[in-house]
């Protein structure tokens, strides 16, 4: 059973839409004992990192969250915005993030158009349980002004052209995010998220937090 | 690289797709649903869902559409018409879309820009824009005018001072829609969309007269836009022969043109 965090910011039903697409089992949270009692867990978002992160709190959701993933281990994915709040800080608003992987996020440098609409290629540089069965590039769905920079190289699963190169999947343990919208991103999005659903939340690549 | 994307373009009526003819004439071509779901098992990039009459009737958008679509469709669906304030915006994106458009409400309220902004991140406003050339006059430097409620009222707003306006507010992407060329398979406004995206930096959707694929790769290259909004093409009536959009991202990388790849099985 996955559950999904449903937060005021969030785009929760896009996922859950998703899941149900994929026949697989499914609920939303909005409390912190339903987080606390998930076996999994994904964090969407399609909102700025300050409004998300106060939105949790004002949930009540960081410290459930803190607590079933980082203390319980459960399998988590971060989707977009649910990405870059796991971070140590983020420029968008000058914003304290969740601090489990260390890094900041910052904007893209001018060049490009900003914020980065569209489709492009995703690479892993690594394995990752959440990969199997996808390319070695894969096309994925982005709307994003802004992108993670981890201080820790081995918690970059794939990354992506952008004016720069910069980390589309993240993962340490048994969390794993995306910078684009998996549920937005055809096939190849959906397969990750069935590639979720299994996952025992074991990174060969990256020890738990 | 980013690629350019083929979007489809939804004009929703009580919940089904039409198709006008410089915003007038709607006919009708099939239930939202049922287009969104061929669209998607057809690998179109994104679904742009317009409930066209929201708007002028004063009344909230159809989110029951929305949801029946948005259950459907997993690549990008931006969803507008009717649009009034951060109420909306939620309504909408709680009903499964991830972007949100907005147009005529911008104009008579463009705080609303920035208030969606600041909720959601800019990422998440889409400032549609219904322009018409009407000729170098005062107060249009442009030469193409601002037209608001399917354009059938005048603004007296410059397009480019209005989309530079948008941007400042907080607008994430800018469309364009040509008046002129709205249904007319006649090619986009293509010295209008490339002036729209010289003047921002946010991605910019050329909209209004797609009737071949050359008038696509023309919007994507010389029209400087990020994004091509289609419909005629892939569903009107109108036309005698329907093109899908493999055929269309087939012909586009004929021209040089990079889309999301096709993904065979």
């Amino acid at each position: 059973m996955i559950t999904v965090v449903d937060y005021r910011a969030g785009n929760a039903p896009s996922v859950v839409y998703a899941l149900e697409h994929l026949g697989l089992a499914c609920r939303t949270a909005t409390t912190a004992a339903e987080v606390e009692s998930a076996e999994r867990l994904i964090l969407p978002g399609v909102g700025a990192a300050r409004a998300t992160l106060d939105s949790l709190r004002d949930a009540g959701l960081v410290d459930a969250l803190t607590e079933r993933v980082i203390a319980g281990g459960a399998p988590f994915l971060g989707i977009c915005i649910g990405l870059q709040v796991l971070f140590d800080h983020s420029e968008e608003g000058d914003t304290d993030c969740l601090g489990w992987l260390p890094g900041r996020v910052r904007r893209f440098p001018p060049g490009e158009r900003i914020p980065q609409i569209g489709w492009n290629a995703v690479r892993p540089v690594r394995p990752h349980p959440l990969w199997d069965g996808l390319p070695d590039e894969a096309h994925c769905y982005f709307v994003n002004s802004y992108h993670a920079v981890p201080d820790d190289g081995t918690h970059v699963v794939a990354t992506t052209e952008y004016g720069s190169t910069f980390c589309s999947v993240a993962g340490r343990g048994n969390v794993a995010a995306t910078q684009f919208h998996a549920e937005k991103s055809g096939r190849l999005g959906l397969r990750i998220l069935s590639n979720f659903a299994t996952w025992d939340g074991t990174d060969p690549g990256s020890a738990r937090c | 690289m980013l690629t350019r994307r083929v979007v489809a373009c939804f004009d929703v009526i009580d919940g089904r797709v039409t198709k006008a003819q410089r915003f007038q004439d709607n006919i009708d071509v099939a239930p939202a649903e049922d287009l969104a779901q061929r669209l998607y098992a057809d690998q179109i990039d994104e679904i742009v869902f317009y409930d066209i009459t929201a708007s002028a009737q004063k009344r909230p958008i159809d989110l029951e559409t929305v949801r029946r679509v948005a259950r459907h469709v997993f690549v990008p669906f931006t969803v507008g018409g009717g649009i009034r304030g951060l109420d909306d915006m939620f309504a909408v994106l709680k009903a499964g879309a991830e972007k949100i458009s907005i147009d005529s409400m911008a104009v008579r309220n463009p705080e609303i820009i920035r208030d969606g902004a600041e909720a959601f991140g800019r990422q998440c406003v889409v400032l549609s824009t219904q322009v018409k050339r009407v000729g170098v006059r005062d107060g249009i430097p442009s030469g193409y005018e601002v037209f608001v409620d399917g354009a059938r009222v005048a603004t007296g707003l410059d397009a480019l001072d209005w989309v530079r306006r948008g941007e400042d507010l907080g607008a994430g992407e800018i469309v364009v829609n040509s008046i002129d060329r709205d249904g007319t398979a006649s090619g986009y406004d293509v010295e209008i969309t490339a002036a729209v995206a010289a003047a921002v930096n946010v991605p910019v959707v050329a909209s209004g007269g797609a009737g071949t694929v050359e008038h696509i790769a023309e919007g994507l290259t010389a029209g400087g836009a990020s994004a091509a909004i289609v419909s005629s093409i892939l569903y009107s009536p109108r036309f005698e022969r329907n093109l899908t959009v493999r055929e269309i991202k087939e012909g586009l990388a004929a021209a040089g043109v990079p889309t999301r790849p096709w993904l065979d099985g």
